[in-house]
C-alpha cells in the first residue's frame, strides 16, 4: 500500500472578476488540459475524479451530475464534494490511500459572475428562524468577528489595512491575479464602512475561475513528475453552525485543523519548519486571525508580525505570496485551490517574480467563508 | 411484525392554519437570480436557433456531429473542430405523454398532455438530438421512431432560446 501522495501535475485558468467569453464547463476544461497536459496523463489513465460543487453557487440543483465532461470523467468513477477544493483534495488524497486507485484528479470552479444576487444567496446560508429576518447583508457576521477579535487582541484597523496593502500588491506580481494594487494603509481605512469595523476594501472581491490537479500515488508519482510535491498533512474541523455561541474572537475550527495537520506532518514548530503560507483572508483581519490559529505566533501578535514585515515576500514567513483572496479575488469553493496551487507553484520554483528562495514545506488553508466555521489544511514538501 | 394499532390523538393541520396564522410559522422567500455564461458553444447554438437553423460541432477523431454544440469532445477529451449546420427534420427515440404539470398537479379536464420527447436530429450522429415537445399530434399515435420536424416561431418572436423551436410535429 501507498503511504505517499503527490501532486504531478496543475492546471489553471486566470482568475478575473468576469469571463463572459467562457461557460463554466469551458473554464474547467482549460484547467483540466493543462493540468493533464503537465501530468503526462489522459483521462483514460485516471482512475476516479473528484470535483467540488455547491448546488447554489452554480445555480442547479445536484449540480455534481454536471461535473464529468469537462473533466474527461464521462462513464468514469466521479464523486462531488459540497465544500473547499481542499477538501475535494483531501478526499482524493484518502481514496489514493486505499491503495486501490492510483492516479486521481481533483476539480474547482467559480463562476461568481454568474450569480447576479450573491448577498442574497450568501444570506440563503443563514439559519431561517434565527437569522434570516434579522439579517441585512452577510458581511455584519465578518463585522461582527473582527470587532470581536480586535477587542479582544488589541490589534488595530491599521494592522489588518496592511494586510489587504501587503496582498494587493503581491497579486501585482501574479499574472492569474485579477484585483492587484498598489495601494496605502489609508485608503483601506477611507474606504467606504460596509459592516463596521469592516470596510470595503477589507473585503475580498469576487473572481471567477477554475483549478484541477492531478494526484498520484509514489511510485507512479515519481514517473511521471520530475518535481512531485508530497502531501505530508492534512486536518479539517467544523465548528458549530450557531452564531449564537461561537467563539467571535478566534476560529478554533482552524486551530484543530492545524493541529491534526501538523501532527500527521509531524511538524512540532510552524514557524520554524515551514517555508511559506496560502490562508484564507477572504476578509483582512482572517489572515490575522488565522496566523495565531495555525500557532505561527501567540494570540494578539499577528498585528505585530504584519508591522515587521514578516510576512512579506521577503520576510521570515511569507504569507499569502499568490496576493490571496484580497488580491486574487474570492472564489469561493475555489478558494482553497488557488492556495495551493501557489504553494505548489512556489515548491517547484516556478513562482516568477513572487518566488521564494529555498521554499520547501508549505502550508495552504481554506475558510469556506461567512456564515460557515469549516476550516481544511494541506501541507505539501517538495 | 407488530400489528398493534396505536391510536395518537392530536389535532390535525390543514394548509389554510399555516396560511392564516393559526399555528407559528417563519417563512423565506429567495431572490435567487443567476446569469449563466453562455460560453462559445452554446452562444453559437442560441445565435443560430434565432436564425431559424440548427448547428452542431464535429469532433474529428471520433468524427461524432454533437448537439447539442460543444467545444471539446467529452469523450475524445479534446477540442472539437467544425461547426456543421444539420436538419431540422428527426426521428423520435423516446417520448413520454405527461399528465402532470411541474409542480405535480393534473392537468385540466380537455387540457392535451404534455408530450416530452428525445428527437435523433438528421445529420447529427446517431443518439445526438434535441430534448423538446411534441405538437399536432395525438398521444395515440406517437411512435418511437416516428419522423419529425421543428416548427419554429415567426423571425420576430425568436430570441435566441430552444424555445424558438416551438415543437415538433410528424411529417
Amino acid at each position: 500500500m501507498t503511504e505517499k501522495v503527490a501532486i504531478v501535475g496543475v492546471g489553471c485558468t486566470n482568475f478575473r472578476s468576469t469571463t463572459p467569453d467562457l461557460s463554466y464547463r469551458e473554464l474547467t476544461y482549460e484547467a483540466a488540459t493543462k493540468a493533464y497536459e503537465e501530468a503526462g496523463v489522459e483521462p483514460k489513465d485516471i482512475d476516479s475524479f473528484v470535483s467540488t460543487a455547491e448546488d447554489f453557487f452554480e445555480g442547479y440543483s445536484i449540480a455534481d451530475e454536471y461535473c464529468p465532461d469537462q473533466l474527461g470523467a464521462v462513464l468514469k468513477p466521479v464523486n462531488t464534494i459540497a465544500g473547499d477544493f481542499l477538501q475535494s483534495l483531501i478526499t482524493a488524497y484518502m481514496q489514493i490511500l486505499t491503495g486501490r486507485l492510483n492516479i486521481v484528479a481533483v476539480q474547482a470552479m467559480s463562476k461568481a459572475s454568474n450569480m447576479t444576487t450573491l448577498k442574497e444567496l450568501e444570506l440563503f446560508a443563514f439559519d431561517p428562524v434565527f437569522n434570516r429576518p434579522l439579517a441585512e447583508n452577510p458581511h455584519f457576521v465578518a463585522g461582527l468577528e473582527m470587532n470581536r477579535y480586535l477587542y479582544d487582541t488589541k490589534i488595530t484597523r491599521e494592522q489588518c489595512a496592511k494586510v489587504v496593502v501587503k496582498n494587493k500588491l503581491n497579486a501585482l506580481n501574479n499574472p492569474y491575479a485579477g484585483h492587484g494594487a498598489k495601494i496605502t494603509v489609508e485608503d483601506v481605512l477611507n474606504s467606504e464602512i460596509v459592516s463596521y469595523p469592516l470596510t470595503r476594501l477589507d473585503i475580498s472581491p469576487s473572481s471567477d475561475g477554475a483549478v484541477v490537479m492531478v494526484l498520484a500515488s509514489e511510485e507512479t508519482a515519481k514517473k511521471l513528475s520530475d518535481k512531485p510535491i508530497w502531501i505530508r498533512g492534512v486536518g479539517w474541523c467544523s465548528d458549530t453552525f450557531s452564531l449564537e455561541s461561537r467563539d467571535w474572537a478566534q476560529p478554533i475550527s482552524t486551530k484543530i485543523a492545524a493541529e491534526m495537520a501538523y501532527k500527521m506532518a509531524k511538524i512540532n514548530d510552524p514557524k520554524r519548519e515551514i517555508d511559506l503560507v496560502e490562508l484564507s483572508d477572504l476578509f483582512s483581519y482572517k489572515e490575522l486571525q488565522h496566523l495565531e490559529a495555525l500557532k505561527f505566533c501567540s494570540k494578539g501578535e499577528a498585528g505585530k508580525m504584519v508591522d515587521d514585515g514578516v510576512t512579506e515576500i521577503g520576510g521570515e514567513l511569507p504569507v499569502n505570496p499568490s496576493g490571496g483572496s484580497l488580491g486574487v479575488g474570492n472564489l469561493y469553493e475555489c478558494s482553497g485551490a488557488q492556495k495551493a496551487l501557489e504553494i505548489i507553484l512556489q515548491l517547484r520554483g516556478e513562482a516568477g517574480k513572487r518566488q521564494i528562495k529555498n521554499a520547501n514545506i508549505g502550508l495552504a488553508h481554506a475558510w469556506r467563508g461567512v456564515p460557515t466555521t469549516t476550516s481544511v489544511i494541506a501541507i505539501f514538501s517538495n | 411484525m407488530n400489528n398493534k394499532k396505536y391510536d395518537f390523538k392530536g389535532t390535525p393541520l390543514r394548509g389554510s392554519d399555516i396560511k392564516e396564522k393559526k399555528v407559528l410559522t417563519t417563512s423565506w422567500r429567495p431572490n435567487l437570480q443567476y446569469a449563466w455564461d453562455d460560453g462559445v458553444a452554446i452562444g453559437r447554438y442560441l445565435k443560430e436557433l434565432k436564425n431559424g437553423k440548427i448547428i452542431a460541432r464535429k469532433c474529428n477523431k471520433c468524427e461524432r456531429i454533437m448537439i447539442p454544440p460543444r467545444m471539446f469532445c467529452e469523450l475524445c477529451f479534446r477540442a472539437t473542430d467544425e461547426w456543421v449546420y444539420v436538419e431540422n427534420t428527426g426521428v423520435i427515440n423516446t417520448f413520454s405523454i405527461s399528465y402532470v404539470h411541474w409542480d405535480a398537479k393534473r392537468i385540466k379536464e380537455g387540457e392535451k398532455p404534455f408530450i416530452p420527447a428525445v428527437i435523433e436530429i438528421d445529420g447529427a450522429s446517431e443518439g445526438m438530438g434535441i430534448l423538446h415537445v411534441l405538437g399536432e399530434v395525438d398521444p395515440e399515435d406517437v411512435k418511437s421512431g416516428m419522423r419529425v420536424k421543428a416548427v419554429w416561431k415567426s423571425p420576430e418572436e425568436r430570441i435566441g432560446a430552444i424555445t424558438d423551436i416551438k415543437y415538433f410535429k410528424p411529417i
